[in-house]
Protein backbone atom coordinates (compact mmCIF):
# COMPACT_ATOMS: atom_id res chain seq x y z
CA UNK A 1 0.00 0.00 0.00
CA UNK A 2 2.78 2.52 1.13
CA UNK A 3 4.20 1.89 -2.71
CA UNK A 4 1.16 2.24 -4.60
CA UNK A 5 0.53 5.40 -2.32
CA UNK A 6 3.93 6.56 -3.46
CA UNK A 7 3.42 5.85 -7.14
CA UNK A 8 0.06 7.86 -6.72
CA UNK A 9 0.81 11.30 -4.98
CA UNK A 10 4.86 11.12 -5.93
CA UNK A 11 5.37 13.09 -2.12
CA UNK A 12 6.76 11.14 0.57
CA UNK A 13 6.06 13.24 3.10
CA UNK A 14 2.43 13.03 2.10
CA UNK A 15 1.82 9.29 2.08
CA UNK A 16 3.97 9.00 5.47
CA UNK A 17 1.75 11.15 6.58
CA UNK A 18 -1.13 9.27 5.36
CA UNK A 19 0.01 6.39 6.45
CA UNK A 20 0.03 7.71 9.90
CA UNK A 21 -3.40 9.05 9.98
CA UNK A 22 -4.97 5.92 8.47
CA UNK A 23 -5.37 4.19 11.90
CA UNK A 24 -6.86 7.49 13.37
CA UNK A 25 -9.89 6.89 10.71
CA UNK A 26 -10.58 3.56 12.87
CA UNK A 27 -9.45 4.80 16.11
CA UNK A 28 -12.00 7.67 16.66
CA UNK A 29 -15.09 5.91 15.53
CA UNK A 30 -14.17 3.21 17.22
CA UNK A 31 -13.90 4.88 20.32
CA UNK A 32 -17.28 6.63 19.91
CA UNK A 33 -18.89 2.91 19.35
CA UNK A 34 -17.07 1.43 22.35
CA UNK A 35 -17.96 3.90 25.13
CA UNK A 36 -21.90 3.42 23.64
CA UNK A 37 -21.51 -0.55 23.42
CA UNK A 38 -19.52 0.08 26.66
CA UNK A 39 -22.95 1.81 28.20
CA UNK A 40 -25.25 -0.70 26.43
CA UNK A 41 -23.52 -4.14 27.83
CA UNK A 42 -22.93 -2.79 31.32
CA UNK A 43 -26.48 -2.05 31.21
CA UNK A 44 -27.95 -4.89 29.99
CA UNK A 45 -25.95 -7.22 32.07
CA UNK A 46 -26.60 -5.57 34.87
CA UNK A 47 -30.93 -5.57 33.26
CA UNK A 48 -31.51 -1.85 32.81
CA UNK A 49 -31.56 -0.62 29.02
CA UNK A 50 -28.76 2.20 29.43
CA UNK A 51 -29.19 5.36 26.78
CA UNK A 52 -32.04 5.00 25.05
CA UNK A 53 -32.94 8.67 24.01
CA UNK A 54 -29.96 10.43 22.58
CA UNK A 55 -30.49 10.34 18.72
CA UNK A 56 -33.44 7.91 18.46
CA UNK A 57 -32.56 4.26 18.06
CA UNK A 58 -31.01 2.76 21.53
CA UNK A 59 -29.63 6.09 22.18
CA UNK A 60 -26.66 6.19 19.53
CA UNK A 61 -25.86 9.29 19.50
CA UNK A 62 -25.07 9.43 23.28
CA UNK A 63 -21.52 9.29 22.78
CA UNK A 64 -21.46 12.04 19.85
CA UNK A 65 -23.34 14.40 22.37
CA UNK A 66 -20.88 13.70 24.81
CA UNK A 67 -17.60 14.65 22.77
CA UNK A 68 -19.59 17.68 21.65
CA UNK A 69 -20.18 18.78 25.17
CA UNK A 70 -16.10 17.71 26.44
CA UNK A 71 -15.25 20.36 23.43
CA UNK A 72 -17.12 22.86 24.90
CA UNK A 73 -15.98 22.28 28.54
CA UNK A 74 -14.18 24.73 30.15
CA UNK A 75 -10.33 23.51 30.60
CA UNK A 76 -10.02 23.94 34.27
CA UNK A 77 -6.35 23.53 35.62
CA UNK A 78 -5.69 23.51 39.27
CA UNK A 79 -3.70 26.60 40.04
CA UNK A 80 -0.75 24.89 42.26
CA UNK A 81 -0.55 22.40 39.33
CA UNK A 82 2.29 22.00 37.43
CA UNK A 83 1.07 23.81 34.11
CA UNK A 84 3.52 22.27 32.00
CA UNK A 85 3.56 18.70 32.70
CA UNK A 86 -0.37 18.57 33.63
CA UNK A 87 -0.78 20.02 29.49
CA UNK A 88 1.42 17.80 28.21
CA UNK A 89 0.29 14.59 30.04
CA UNK A 90 -2.98 13.61 28.34
CA UNK A 91 -1.01 13.87 24.93
CA UNK A 92 1.54 11.44 25.82
CA UNK A 93 -0.85 9.18 26.82
CA UNK A 94 -2.18 9.09 24.26
CA UNK A 95 0.64 9.31 21.79
CA UNK A 96 1.78 5.97 23.74
CA UNK A 97 -1.44 4.34 23.21
CA UNK A 98 -1.74 5.15 19.10
CA UNK A 99 2.09 4.50 18.71
CA UNK A 100 1.47 1.02 18.83
CA UNK A 101 -1.04 1.25 15.93
CA UNK A 102 1.99 2.19 13.81
CA UNK A 103 2.97 -1.76 13.46
CA UNK A 104 -0.12 -3.10 14.04
CA UNK A 105 -1.32 -5.17 11.06
CA UNK A 106 -4.83 -4.30 9.87
CA UNK A 107 -4.95 -6.12 6.79
CA UNK A 108 -2.37 -8.02 4.71
CA UNK A 109 -1.85 -4.88 2.45
CA UNK A 110 -1.91 -2.15 4.92
CA UNK A 111 0.37 -2.19 7.92
CA UNK A 112 1.20 1.67 9.09
CA UNK A 113 5.26 0.80 9.22
CA UNK A 114 6.62 -2.40 7.78
CA UNK A 115 9.36 -2.62 10.35
CA UNK A 116 11.00 -6.26 11.43
CA UNK A 117 11.01 -5.46 15.01
CA UNK A 118 7.10 -4.83 15.41
CA UNK A 119 6.22 -6.92 18.53
CA UNK A 120 9.44 -5.33 20.50
CA UNK A 121 8.18 -2.21 18.98
CA UNK A 122 4.67 -2.37 20.33
CA UNK A 123 5.92 -3.80 23.74
CA UNK A 124 8.18 -0.94 24.30
CA UNK A 125 6.08 1.98 22.92
CA UNK A 126 3.36 1.35 24.88
CA UNK A 127 5.15 1.87 28.07
CA UNK A 128 5.10 5.38 27.10
CA UNK A 129 1.53 5.48 28.53
CA UNK A 130 2.75 5.47 32.21
CA UNK A 131 4.91 7.81 31.57
CA UNK A 132 2.27 10.13 30.66
CA UNK A 133 -0.24 8.46 33.77
CA UNK A 134 3.03 9.54 35.98
CA UNK A 135 2.93 12.87 34.65
CA UNK A 136 -0.90 13.52 35.10
CA UNK A 137 -0.46 12.23 38.58
CA UNK A 138 2.26 14.23 39.64
CA UNK A 139 1.44 17.34 38.02
CA UNK A 140 -2.38 17.35 39.70
CA UNK A 141 -0.81 18.11 42.77
CA UNK A 142 -3.37 16.27 44.45
CA UNK A 143 -3.25 13.15 46.23
CA UNK A 144 -5.53 10.73 45.01
CA UNK A 145 -4.01 11.93 41.16
CA UNK A 146 -0.69 10.65 42.94
CA UNK A 147 -1.74 7.80 44.26
CA UNK A 148 -3.50 6.60 41.19
CA UNK A 149 -0.41 7.29 39.08
CA UNK A 150 1.62 5.35 41.51
CA UNK A 151 -0.61 2.71 41.53
CA UNK A 152 -1.09 2.66 37.70
CA UNK A 153 2.94 2.88 37.56
CA UNK A 154 3.22 -0.29 39.74
CA UNK A 155 0.79 -2.37 38.22
CA UNK A 156 1.78 -1.52 34.58
CA UNK A 157 5.49 -1.59 34.76
CA UNK A 158 4.68 -5.26 36.59
CA UNK A 159 2.21 -6.85 34.16
CA UNK A 160 4.50 -5.82 31.39
CA UNK A 161 7.00 -9.18 32.33
CA UNK A 162 4.15 -11.29 31.92
CA UNK A 163 2.61 -9.87 29.02
CA UNK A 164 6.37 -9.72 27.37
CA UNK A 165 7.33 -13.29 28.24
CA UNK A 166 3.61 -15.36 27.23
CA UNK A 167 4.33 -12.69 23.49
CA UNK A 168 7.97 -14.30 23.70
CA UNK A 169 6.52 -18.38 23.64
CA UNK A 170 4.96 -16.96 20.14
CA UNK A 171 7.92 -15.42 18.94
CA UNK A 172 10.16 -18.46 19.27
CA UNK A 173 7.67 -20.82 17.65
CA UNK A 174 7.81 -17.91 14.94
CA UNK A 175 11.43 -16.91 15.18
CA UNK A 176 9.96 -13.59 14.21
CA UNK A 177 9.17 -10.04 15.49
CA UNK A 178 7.23 -8.86 12.07
CA UNK A 179 3.90 -8.87 12.76
CA UNK A 180 3.36 -9.29 9.06
CA UNK A 181 5.16 -12.54 9.23
CA UNK A 182 3.77 -13.93 11.91
CA UNK A 183 -0.02 -13.01 9.99
CA UNK A 184 1.50 -14.72 7.07
CA UNK A 185 2.67 -17.97 8.98
CA UNK A 186 -1.31 -18.79 10.08
CA UNK A 187 -2.99 -18.18 6.81
CA UNK A 188 -5.28 -21.32 6.22
CA UNK A 189 -8.06 -22.66 8.33
CA UNK A 190 -8.38 -21.40 12.37
CA UNK A 191 -6.24 -24.41 13.02
CA UNK A 192 -3.10 -23.42 11.95
CA UNK A 193 -3.42 -20.52 14.49
CA UNK A 194 -1.26 -20.18 17.30
CA UNK A 195 -3.68 -20.63 19.83
CA UNK A 196 -4.19 -24.14 19.14
CA UNK A 197 -0.07 -25.11 18.22
CA UNK A 198 1.63 -26.91 20.81
CA UNK A 199 -1.18 -27.62 23.59
CA UNK A 200 -1.44 -26.50 26.11
CA UNK A 201 1.72 -24.30 26.31
CA UNK A 202 0.34 -21.71 23.61
CA UNK A 203 -3.02 -21.60 25.32
CA UNK A 204 -1.89 -20.69 28.74
CA UNK A 205 0.28 -18.35 27.22
CA UNK A 206 -3.05 -16.59 25.68
CA UNK A 207 -4.91 -16.82 28.83
CA UNK A 208 -1.51 -15.06 30.40
CA UNK A 209 -1.56 -12.67 28.09
CA UNK A 210 -5.41 -11.47 28.39
CA UNK A 211 -5.10 -11.36 32.04
CA UNK A 212 -2.04 -9.28 31.71
CA UNK A 213 -3.39 -7.01 28.69
CA UNK A 214 -6.23 -6.43 30.94
CA UNK A 215 -3.96 -4.83 33.81
CA UNK A 216 -1.94 -2.71 31.14
CA UNK A 217 -5.20 -0.76 30.12
CA UNK A 218 -6.22 -0.23 33.51
CA UNK A 219 -9.43 -2.37 33.06
CA UNK A 220 -11.57 -3.88 35.65
CA UNK A 221 -10.73 -5.83 37.48
CA UNK A 222 -7.35 -4.27 37.33
CA UNK A 223 -8.75 -0.68 37.42
CA UNK A 224 -7.12 0.44 41.02
CA UNK A 225 -5.54 3.20 39.63
CA UNK A 226 -8.65 5.27 38.77
CA UNK A 227 -10.54 3.02 41.43
CA UNK A 228 -13.27 5.45 41.69
CA UNK A 229 -14.26 4.17 45.06
CA UNK A 230 -11.42 4.80 46.77
CA UNK A 231 -9.11 7.25 44.19
CA UNK A 232 -12.27 9.84 42.81
CA UNK A 233 -10.99 9.45 39.30
CA UNK A 234 -7.46 8.81 39.66
CA UNK A 235 -4.82 10.19 37.85
CA UNK A 236 -7.35 12.00 35.73
CA UNK A 237 -9.04 13.20 38.87
CA UNK A 238 -8.09 16.88 37.76
CA UNK A 239 -8.46 16.86 34.05
CA UNK A 240 -11.58 18.62 32.68
CA UNK A 241 -13.25 18.86 28.69
CA UNK A 242 -10.66 17.95 25.94
CA UNK A 243 -7.80 16.40 28.20
CA UNK A 244 -10.14 14.10 29.89
CA UNK A 245 -11.43 13.39 26.61
CA UNK A 246 -8.23 12.52 25.47
CA UNK A 247 -7.27 10.16 28.48
CA UNK A 248 -10.76 8.33 27.59
CA UNK A 249 -9.44 8.06 24.19
CA UNK A 250 -6.22 6.33 24.74
CA UNK A 251 -7.90 3.74 27.20
CA UNK A 252 -9.85 2.89 24.41
CA UNK A 253 -7.44 3.25 21.70
CA UNK A 254 -5.39 0.83 24.19
CA UNK A 255 -7.99 -1.71 24.46
CA UNK A 256 -8.14 -2.09 21.28
CA UNK A 257 -4.33 -2.53 20.88
CA UNK A 258 -4.02 -4.89 23.07
CA UNK A 259 -6.79 -6.88 21.41
CA UNK A 260 -5.70 -6.25 18.45
CA UNK A 261 -2.20 -7.89 19.71
CA UNK A 262 -3.94 -11.25 21.07
CA UNK A 263 -5.87 -11.16 17.75
CA UNK A 264 -2.98 -11.09 15.83
CA UNK A 265 -0.04 -13.48 17.72
CA UNK A 266 -2.99 -16.10 18.70
CA UNK A 267 -5.99 -15.84 16.24
CA UNK A 268 -4.13 -15.28 12.77
CA UNK A 269 -4.90 -11.45 12.72
CA UNK A 270 -6.66 -10.68 9.69
CA UNK A 271 -6.29 -14.23 8.42
CA UNK A 272 -9.63 -15.30 7.25
CA UNK A 273 -10.66 -18.64 9.43
CA UNK A 274 -12.02 -20.74 7.05
CA UNK A 275 -8.98 -21.02 4.42
CA UNK A 276 -9.37 -19.01 0.88
CA UNK A 277 -12.93 -18.34 2.03
CA UNK A 278 -13.79 -15.00 2.27
CA UNK A 279 -9.74 -13.69 2.35
CA UNK A 280 -8.21 -10.84 0.89
CA UNK A 281 -7.35 -7.85 1.31
CA UNK A 282 -10.60 -6.12 2.47
CA UNK A 283 -11.87 -9.22 4.19
CA UNK A 284 -8.74 -9.08 5.85
CA UNK A 285 -9.58 -5.55 7.62
CA UNK A 286 -12.98 -7.22 8.47
CA UNK A 287 -11.69 -10.28 10.20
CA UNK A 288 -9.04 -8.48 11.51
CA UNK A 289 -11.61 -5.46 13.15
CA UNK A 290 -14.15 -8.42 14.16
CA UNK A 291 -11.61 -10.07 16.27
CA UNK A 292 -10.57 -7.33 17.33
CA UNK A 293 -13.62 -6.21 18.81
CA UNK A 294 -14.66 -9.44 20.02
CA UNK A 295 -11.49 -8.98 22.58
CA UNK A 296 -12.71 -5.36 23.09
CA UNK A 297 -15.82 -6.88 23.98
CA UNK A 298 -14.87 -9.60 26.30
CA UNK A 299 -12.67 -7.26 28.18
CA UNK A 300 -16.19 -5.15 28.56
CA UNK A 301 -18.08 -8.42 29.34
CA UNK A 302 -15.03 -8.87 32.45
CA UNK A 303 -15.63 -5.73 33.35
CA UNK A 304 -19.13 -5.91 34.40
CA UNK A 305 -18.46 -9.18 35.76
CA UNK A 306 -15.46 -9.20 37.87
CA UNK A 307 -15.21 -7.17 40.89
CA UNK A 308 -11.77 -4.93 41.62
CA UNK A 309 -9.04 -6.61 42.75
CA UNK A 310 -6.83 -5.51 46.56
CA UNK A 311 -3.69 -4.10 45.75
CA UNK A 312 -1.64 -6.91 47.08
CA UNK A 313 -3.59 -9.48 45.49
CA UNK A 314 -2.68 -7.63 41.93
CA UNK A 315 0.91 -8.11 42.94
CA UNK A 316 0.61 -11.42 43.93
CA UNK A 317 -1.34 -12.25 40.48
CA UNK A 318 1.37 -10.87 38.54
CA UNK A 319 4.52 -11.89 40.62
CA UNK A 320 3.24 -15.34 41.69
CA UNK A 321 0.91 -16.51 39.46
CA UNK A 322 1.29 -15.33 35.45
CA UNK A 323 4.83 -14.81 35.47
CA UNK A 324 5.92 -18.43 36.49
CA UNK A 325 3.08 -19.86 34.43
CA UNK A 326 4.89 -17.64 31.72
CA UNK A 327 8.35 -18.90 32.17
CA UNK A 328 7.15 -22.14 31.93
CA UNK A 329 5.35 -21.57 29.13
CA UNK A 330 8.61 -20.51 27.53
CA UNK A 331 10.53 -23.16 28.66
CA UNK A 332 7.98 -25.90 27.56
CA UNK A 333 7.44 -24.01 23.91
CA UNK A 334 11.56 -23.99 23.86
CA UNK A 335 12.11 -27.55 24.14
CA UNK A 336 8.84 -28.13 21.77
CA UNK A 337 10.47 -26.43 19.00
CA UNK A 338 14.02 -27.96 19.83
CA UNK A 339 13.08 -31.30 19.52
CA UNK B 1 1.39 -26.07 46.77
CA UNK B 2 -1.43 -27.52 46.42
CA UNK B 3 -3.27 -24.99 47.59
CA UNK B 4 -1.16 -22.77 44.76
CA UNK B 5 -2.88 -24.74 41.92
CA UNK B 6 -6.41 -25.15 43.41
CA UNK B 7 -6.73 -21.15 44.16
CA UNK B 8 -5.38 -20.68 40.32
CA UNK B 9 -8.20 -23.59 39.31
CA UNK B 10 -10.70 -22.17 41.24
CA UNK B 11 -10.29 -18.64 40.26
CA UNK B 12 -10.56 -19.40 36.79
CA UNK B 13 -13.33 -21.11 37.07
CA UNK B 14 -15.50 -18.74 39.18
CA UNK B 15 -14.62 -16.62 36.42
CA UNK B 16 -16.31 -18.69 33.98
CA UNK B 17 -19.43 -18.97 36.32
CA UNK B 18 -19.76 -15.35 36.71
CA UNK B 19 -19.32 -14.83 32.92
CA UNK B 20 -22.02 -17.11 32.44
CA UNK B 21 -24.62 -15.12 34.73
CA UNK B 22 -23.90 -12.11 32.95
CA UNK B 23 -24.20 -12.97 29.90
CA UNK B 24 -27.61 -14.78 30.38
CA UNK B 25 -28.45 -11.06 31.85
CA UNK B 26 -27.38 -9.91 28.55
CA UNK B 27 -30.48 -11.46 27.20
CA UNK B 28 -33.18 -10.65 30.05
CA UNK B 29 -35.63 -8.13 29.31
CA UNK B 30 -34.36 -5.34 30.73
CA UNK B 31 -37.00 -4.34 33.61
CA UNK B 32 -36.15 -0.29 32.85
CA UNK B 33 -39.56 1.56 32.17
CA UNK B 34 -38.92 4.12 29.39
CA UNK B 35 -40.78 6.29 31.80
CA UNK B 36 -42.33 9.69 29.50
CA UNK B 37 -42.96 7.32 27.11
CA UNK B 38 -44.69 4.00 29.38
CA UNK B 39 -45.82 4.87 32.80
CA UNK B 40 -46.58 2.32 35.42
CA UNK B 41 -50.25 2.61 36.42
CA UNK B 42 -50.47 3.26 39.98
CA UNK B 43 -52.88 2.50 42.72
CA UNK B 44 -55.85 4.35 42.45
CA UNK B 45 -55.52 5.76 45.95
CA UNK B 46 -51.43 6.06 45.48
CA UNK B 47 -49.88 9.24 48.12
CA UNK B 48 -49.85 11.67 45.14
CA UNK B 49 -51.62 14.68 44.41
CA UNK B 50 -54.39 15.17 46.97
CA UNK B 51 -57.71 16.24 45.47
CA UNK B 52 -60.80 17.58 47.16
CA UNK B 53 -64.23 17.32 46.48
CA UNK B 54 -65.96 20.65 47.37
CA UNK B 55 -69.56 19.46 47.49
CA UNK B 56 -68.91 17.49 50.06
CA UNK B 57 -67.07 19.45 52.01
CA UNK B 58 -68.52 20.59 55.29
CA UNK B 59 -65.69 22.67 56.31
CA UNK B 60 -65.10 20.97 59.79
CA UNK B 61 -61.45 21.73 59.71
CA UNK B 62 -60.57 17.95 60.76
CA UNK B 63 -57.61 17.78 57.80
CA UNK B 64 -56.30 21.52 59.08
CA UNK B 65 -55.73 19.97 62.57
CA UNK B 66 -54.50 16.73 61.46
CA UNK B 67 -51.78 18.14 58.64
CA UNK B 68 -48.17 18.04 60.30
CA UNK B 69 -46.80 20.69 57.80
CA UNK B 70 -50.05 23.07 58.29
CA UNK B 71 -50.50 23.44 54.59
CA UNK B 72 -54.37 23.34 54.22
CA UNK B 73 -55.91 26.92 54.55
CA UNK B 74 -59.21 26.76 54.89
CA UNK B 75 -61.73 29.80 55.57
CA UNK B 76 -65.37 29.23 56.25
CA UNK B 77 -68.40 31.54 56.47
CA UNK B 78 -71.91 30.18 58.54
CA UNK B 79 -74.54 30.16 56.16
CA UNK B 80 -77.83 31.48 57.04
CA UNK B 81 -80.68 29.29 58.64
CA UNK B 82 -82.63 30.24 55.32
CA UNK B 83 -80.30 28.97 53.04
CA UNK B 84 -80.30 25.31 52.35
CA UNK B 85 -76.78 24.06 51.46
CA UNK B 86 -78.13 20.66 50.96
CA UNK B 87 -76.41 17.59 52.37
CA UNK B 88 -72.94 15.63 51.45
CA UNK B 89 -73.20 12.05 49.75
CA UNK B 90 -72.70 10.88 53.07
CA UNK B 91 -75.51 12.26 54.64
CA UNK B 92 -74.01 14.59 56.79
CA UNK B 93 -76.11 18.37 56.69
CA UNK B 94 -73.58 20.73 55.20
CA UNK B 95 -73.89 24.16 57.64
CA UNK B 96 -70.95 26.17 56.50
CA UNK B 97 -69.74 28.02 53.72
CA UNK B 98 -66.26 27.26 52.65
CA UNK B 99 -65.44 29.93 50.61
CA UNK B 100 -61.93 29.28 50.99
CA UNK B 101 -59.87 25.80 50.92
CA UNK B 102 -56.34 25.81 50.08
CA UNK B 103 -53.84 22.92 49.28
CA UNK B 104 -49.88 24.33 49.56
CA UNK B 105 -49.01 21.00 47.53
CA UNK B 106 -45.50 22.30 47.62
CA UNK B 107 -45.21 22.02 51.40
CA UNK B 108 -47.30 18.64 51.22
CA UNK B 109 -45.65 16.15 52.53
CA UNK B 110 -48.20 13.23 51.23
CA UNK B 111 -48.26 11.94 54.51
CA UNK B 112 -52.27 11.23 54.14
CA UNK B 113 -53.13 11.92 57.73
CA UNK B 114 -55.93 14.57 56.17
CA UNK B 115 -57.94 12.06 54.79
CA UNK B 116 -58.64 9.25 56.58
CA UNK B 117 -59.91 12.07 59.60
CA UNK B 118 -61.85 13.92 56.96
CA UNK B 119 -66.15 13.14 58.72
CA UNK B 120 -67.22 13.06 54.71
CA UNK B 121 -64.45 11.07 52.80
CA UNK B 122 -64.35 14.61 50.33
CA UNK B 123 -60.22 14.77 50.82
CA UNK B 124 -58.67 12.27 48.99
CA UNK B 125 -55.21 11.14 47.50
CA UNK B 126 -55.15 10.52 43.56
CA UNK B 127 -52.72 9.08 41.10
CA UNK B 128 -51.46 12.40 39.68
CA UNK B 129 -48.21 12.99 40.11
CA UNK B 130 -46.70 14.95 37.28
CA UNK B 131 -47.68 18.56 38.59
CA UNK B 132 -44.23 20.70 37.96
CA UNK B 133 -44.21 24.13 37.65
CA UNK B 134 -42.12 26.98 37.00
CA UNK B 135 -43.93 29.19 39.42
CA UNK B 136 -44.17 28.01 43.16
CA UNK B 137 -46.95 29.89 43.62
CA UNK B 138 -48.78 27.62 40.96
CA UNK B 139 -48.69 25.11 43.93
CA UNK B 140 -50.53 26.50 45.92
CA UNK B 141 -54.47 24.69 44.79
CA UNK B 142 -57.53 26.74 45.34
CA UNK B 143 -60.45 23.95 45.46
CA UNK B 144 -62.65 26.08 46.74
CA UNK B 145 -65.28 26.38 44.11
CA UNK B 146 -67.39 29.74 45.11
CA UNK B 147 -66.84 32.72 42.70
CA UNK B 148 -65.33 36.24 44.16
CA UNK B 149 -68.38 37.62 43.55
CA UNK B 150 -70.57 34.82 45.76
CA UNK B 151 -68.19 35.11 48.77
CA UNK B 152 -68.98 38.84 48.84
CA UNK B 153 -72.06 38.16 49.15
CA UNK B 154 -72.22 35.46 51.97
CA UNK B 155 -70.08 37.78 53.74
CA UNK B 156 -72.05 40.57 53.86
CA UNK B 157 -75.03 38.82 53.75
CA UNK B 158 -73.55 36.33 57.06
CA UNK B 159 -72.44 39.69 58.46
CA UNK B 160 -75.32 41.33 58.28
CA UNK B 161 -77.23 38.34 59.45
CA UNK B 162 -74.43 38.71 62.69
CA UNK B 163 -75.30 42.27 62.90
CA UNK B 164 -79.01 41.33 63.32
CA UNK B 165 -78.59 39.04 65.94
CA UNK B 166 -76.08 41.28 67.83
CA UNK B 167 -78.74 43.52 68.06
CA UNK B 168 -81.38 40.80 68.57
CA UNK B 169 -79.12 39.62 71.69
CA UNK B 170 -78.42 43.03 72.98
CA UNK B 171 -81.84 44.13 73.49
CA UNK B 172 -82.79 40.60 74.63
CA UNK B 173 -80.08 40.92 77.37
CA UNK B 174 -81.44 44.86 77.84
CA UNK B 175 -85.05 43.61 78.42
CA UNK B 176 -84.01 41.04 81.03
CA UNK B 177 -81.51 43.74 82.74
CA UNK B 178 -84.64 45.86 82.77
CA UNK B 179 -86.54 42.89 83.84
CA UNK B 180 -84.08 41.60 86.64
CA UNK B 181 -84.53 44.90 88.96
CA UNK B 182 -88.07 44.00 89.03
CA UNK B 183 -87.51 40.64 89.53
CA UNK B 184 -87.06 38.68 92.94
CA UNK B 185 -83.75 37.33 94.52
CA UNK B 186 -84.37 33.92 93.34
CA UNK B 187 -82.46 35.58 90.13
CA UNK B 188 -79.56 33.57 91.26
CA UNK B 189 -80.54 30.50 90.44
CA UNK B 190 -80.05 31.65 86.92
CA UNK B 191 -76.50 31.81 87.39
CA UNK B 192 -76.19 30.68 83.47
CA UNK B 193 -77.19 33.47 82.19
CA UNK B 194 -74.91 36.23 84.42
CA UNK B 195 -72.02 33.98 82.88
CA UNK B 196 -73.15 34.85 79.69
CA UNK B 197 -71.45 38.28 78.30
CA UNK B 198 -74.07 41.17 77.83
CA UNK B 199 -73.23 41.26 74.23
CA UNK B 200 -71.43 38.37 72.64
CA UNK B 201 -68.47 38.54 70.90
CA UNK B 202 -68.79 39.73 67.24
CA UNK B 203 -67.98 36.75 65.44
CA UNK B 204 -65.75 37.04 62.37
CA UNK B 205 -66.66 36.02 59.14
S1 LIG C 1 -51.04 14.68 53.02
FE1 LIG C 1 -50.22 15.25 55.03
S2 LIG C 1 -48.97 17.06 54.59
FE2 LIG C 1 -50.31 16.77 52.82
S3 LIG C 1 -52.06 18.05 53.21
FE3 LIG C 1 -52.55 16.01 54.00
S4 LIG C 1 -51.98 16.05 56.16
FE4 LIG C 1 -51.00 17.82 55.19
S1 LIG D 1 -61.94 17.16 57.01
FE1 LIG D 1 -63.09 16.89 55.09
S2 LIG D 1 -65.04 17.95 55.51
FE2 LIG D 1 -63.60 18.61 57.08
S3 LIG D 1 -62.74 20.50 56.26
FE3 LIG D 1 -61.35 18.84 55.67
S4 LIG D 1 -62.07 18.24 53.66
FE4 LIG D 1 -63.71 19.46 54.53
Amino acid sequence: MEQLLKTIFENDLFVYVLMAVVPLMWVLPYALFAVWLERKVSAHMQDRLGPMRTGGWHGWAQTIADILKLIQKEDIVPKAADRKLHFLAPFVVFIGSYAAFAAIPFSSAYIGSNINIGLFYIIAVSSLVVVGILMAGWSSNNKWSLLGAMRSAAQIVSYEIPTALALLSIVMIAGTLDLQEINHMQTGWFWNWYLFKKFPFVFIAFVIYSVASLAETNRTPFDIPEAESELVAGYHTEYSGMKFALFFLAEYANMFAVSAIGATLFLGGWNSPFGNFMSGPLWGVFWFLSKGMFFVFVQMWLRWTLPRLRVDQLMYVSWKVLTPWAFACILGVGFWTML
Amino acid sequence: MKQYFKDIFKSIWTIFVGMKVTFRHLFIPAVTIQYPDVKLKLPERARNRLYVNMDDCIGCFQCDLACPVDCIYIETVKALPTDDLGITSTGHKKRLWVPKFDIDIAKCCYCGLCVPVCPTECIVMTDVYEFSEFNRHHLIYNYATLTPAEIADIKAKAAAYEKEQAAKKAAASAQAKAAQPAGTPAAETTAKTETTPSTPPPRSA
